[in-house]
């Protein structure tokens, strides 16, 4: 692929299983799928331990999404569809997930992954999303407590990221390190909107600013637009972040300055959140369900 | 099995009738000799009823959201409003309103009636200037009244008199205009009726405190929009009476509005009119959203009672005094209006909140809808301070964007997504999956 017709946007996506764990010895398997706007996830557990997870953009059809990250998740584990005791579907296509067994919003099921994630301390999840942007305020066993999404509007979500990179031309897992190679910490560019940030981005560039100059201004103007919504509902200790953007040093480390809090940091992959609650709310559903047949 | 029995308002069809008699008196008013006029739903309007019987009036707001009720026909005065060079973050009721204006449209069939003058009155920006621009569109004569004199706790004898002085200029400049001869006793008859009605709309949403509530909002909305038509009208305030023996009685019987009703709740600000099956989308969880400030207190009139509550403002005639004189009569009305409980936070956010948590609070709600308008910009402004306050006191609380007139800024399955959400906070799953697919 040449520079002009290289989509710079297009990160890269990927599986993973443990091989050390046998599907086989297990009294649940418990899953999880995670239909967002930008990308999809499916994540698999064994009696509630992680096993299985891909990642993958999302396509123009959501059931279809649903069931290609499923099918990668359980790429050479030996598992089927049919190994599957209970799925939740999450994400804005949760509905569309036709192998699940129940829909939980994105909301409730990052607040119970981001608890997984991060640990019980954690109370403030800032779910950085594909098209949105979410707080979400939990308990030590990652109950919602209070929420708050961003308006209608694609800044400061992960499409406006890769929007930038494509402008730009900068693979977007190197934007947040590159925009953090500058000298000086340039003035935000406009966050409220992305196309209007986009064309003050090729004025700057038109103006002589190097490319890591003008990835740090909108990094900066992504961070101050979350730190706005954050303020809103008011952040409590611990703090972590989830979704695509939470491995965009550029924008976490800016978020942090101007919060001046550290958030946490997690083994887990923040890009799964909401599948790994989605198949942990699948694990509880299952037992519950087998108590009551029990009865 | 329903946790209560429901059944529908028996006074429905008369609020349907009256709704759509009123329109059609506007309309066929200069054909029978009559006086037609324009203005906001919150202008005097039983000022020019001292003109004659034969004085008809359109009110914008609800014009404007019925027009919003039309997509089809919304979506042409929009954009002819906007082919204007109007911008389109203006209140989205007097988009419509031009946009019926200038097409020539009337929302209930036919032409657009013009109207022989506007009555106005000055506390939200927008609605000053909307008739404004009726009157130099449709060259016809125009007055308005200025009524921002702060919060009713700071209303003094001064403040009173700023507006009431204006009120007597208003007859002399209809007298002059219409070239009719002024009659108090109509005024009189119609500030009367005007106490009756908006008290006693206070009285009906009062009675929604009861468990379970006998109304809920989205049949309500459907209700007090008869006193934003005409507040003054005997016609008006006899069937608010005749609707508060009916609440009463469904009151008495256990008569639910939502029969599986589990979780009570309340909104804020105009609901997205194309969208009001986000309040029946509610009761799949059996939610209620018993009201809100807005449809409490736009029109209904309230006040503190001696125990610290919050109830229907009782009226002059109800204490036993008898209005007689044009001054006397103009005096009430100013008083009256300027405690309307919408009016209030135009000054302060934080009186919106207290009022607000005063509801939650007696009206026993489990929590709170924001509706982060962007049609209305005085109802809106401050609604996150509101938010604030209601989650400082430990109230859930949710917000939702939309446009109460313009449905190109509603985006429907991302609020279900916020509502979903919303309820699994309160921990309320759907009653009936079956219910809900085939509504989805």
């Amino acid at each position: 692929m040449t520079e002009k017709t290289k989509e710079f946007w297009r990160w890269k996506e990927y599986n993973w299983h443990d091989e050390a764990k046998d599907p086989k010895d297990v009294e649940t398997i418990s899953a999880g799928v995670d239909v967002g706007s930008v990308s999809s996830q499916a994540v698999i557990l064994l009696d509630g331990e992680l096993y299985a997870y891909s990642n993958m953009r999302t396509g123009s059809d959501s059931p279809n999404s649903a069931i290609n990250a499923m099918n990668w998740a359980m790429e050479n584990t030996g598992l089927t569809m049919d190994d599957l005791h209970y799925t939740v579907g999450t994400g804005y296509g949760r509905v569309n997930v036709p192998f699940s067994d129940r829909a939980i919003t994105e909301i409730a099921c990052h607040a119970r992954g981001g608890n997984t994630m991060y640990g019980p301390t954690v109370r403030t999840i800032l779910d950085m999303g594909g098209q949105d942007c979410k707080v979400i305020l939990c308990d030590e066993r990652g109950k919602v407590k209070n929420f708050l999404m961003n308006d209608k509007c694609a800044a400061g979500t992960g499409r406006g990221m890769e929007v930038f990179a494509d402008l730009l031309a900068v693979s977007i897992e190197e934007v947040g390190e590159l925009s953090l190679d500058v000298e000086e910490e340039p003035p935000p560019v406009s966050s409220t909107c992305v196309v209007f940030a986009k064309s003050e981005a090729s004025s700057l560039l038109r103006d002589g600013w190097s490319k890591k100059r003008v990835l740090a201004a909108y990094c900066s103007a992504m961070a101050h637009r979350v730190v706005s919504l954050l303020e809103r509902v008011g952040v409590e200790k611990d703090f972590a972040i989830t979704g695509g953007i939470a491995k965009n040093s550029g924008v976490v480390v800016r978020l942090e300055r101007e919060l001046k809090l550290t958030s946490l940091k997690s083994k887990y992959d923040t890009q799964i959140a909401g599948a790994l609650g989605a198949a942990l709310f699948a694990k509880a559903l299952v037992e519950k369900q087998r108590k009551k047949v029990a009865q | 099995m329903a946790l209560y029995k429901t059944e529908p308002l028996k006074c429905w069809p008369k609020a349907k009738e009256l709704r759509l008699k009123y329109y059609k008196d506007y309309q066929e008013a200069r054909s029978k000799g009559g006086l037609r006029w324009t203005g906001g739903a919150w202008s005097f309007d039983a000022i020019p009823a001292g003109l004659g019987r034969d004085v008809y009036n359109v009110t914008g707001e609800p014009y404007g959201a019925s027009l919003a009720f039309d997509k089809k026909l919304s979506m042409e005065c929009m954009e002819a409003t906007e082919a204007k060079g109007w911008a389109r973050d203006l209140c989205s009721y007097m988009r419509n309103y031009w946009g019926s204006m200038y097409l020539g449209k009337y929302a209930f069939g036919g032409e657009y009636p013009e109207p022989d003058f506007c009555f106005q009155d000055h506390i939200c920006c927008s609605h000053a200037k909307w008739y404004q621009h009726v009157a130099e569109y449709k060259r016809i004569p125009y007055f308005c009244i200025d009524v921002s004199v702060g919060p009713y706790k700071d209303v003094d004898e001064n403040r009173l008199m700023f507006v009431v002085n204006q009120m007597h200029e208003s007859i002399e400049w209809l007298e002059k205009t219409t070239g009719r001869k002024y009659q108090d006793e109509l005024l009189i008859e119609a500030v009367e009726n005007e106490l009756r009605s908006t008290s006693t709309w206070a009285e009906i949403c009062y009675l929604n405190m009861n468990k379970p509530a006998p109304l809920d909002e989205k049949t309500m909305y459907s209700l007090y929009v008869h006193g934003t038509l005409a507040k003054h009208n005997k016609e008006i305030a006899d069937f608010y009476e005749e609707l508060r023996d009916e609440v009463k009685y469904r009151v008495e019987n256990h008569i639910a509005a939502v029969p599986n009703e589990r979780c009570r709740l309340m909104s804020d600000t105009q609901p997205p009119w194309g969208f009001l099956k986000v309040f029946r989308y509610l009761e799949q969880f059996g939610a209620v959203s018993i009201g809100s400030l807005y449809t409490f207190g736009l029109i209904g009139i309230w006040e503190d009672k001696p125990d610290g509550t919050w109830g229907p403002r009782t009226t002059p005639m109800q204490k036993g005094e008898t209005i007689t004189t044009r001054d006397q009569a103009l005096r009430v009305l100013a008083d009256w209006n300027l405690s309307k409980p919408e009016w209030q936070h135009f000054y302060d956010p934080n009186l919106k909140t207290k009022m607000m948590l005063q509801i939650v609070k007696q009206w026993e709600l489990d929590g709170v809808m924001l509706h982060l308008n962007r049609g209305c910009e005085g109802l809106s402004c401050g609604i996150m301070e509101n938010r604030h306050g209601i989650a400082e006191a430990g109230v859930p609380v949710m917000t939702f964007e939309g446009n109460m007139g313009d449905e190109r800024e509603f985006d429907e399955k991302r609020v279900m997504t916020r509502i979903d959400s919303f309820m699994e906070t309160l921990e309320l799953d759907i009653m009936d999956e079956s219910a809900a697919k085939a509504s989805s």
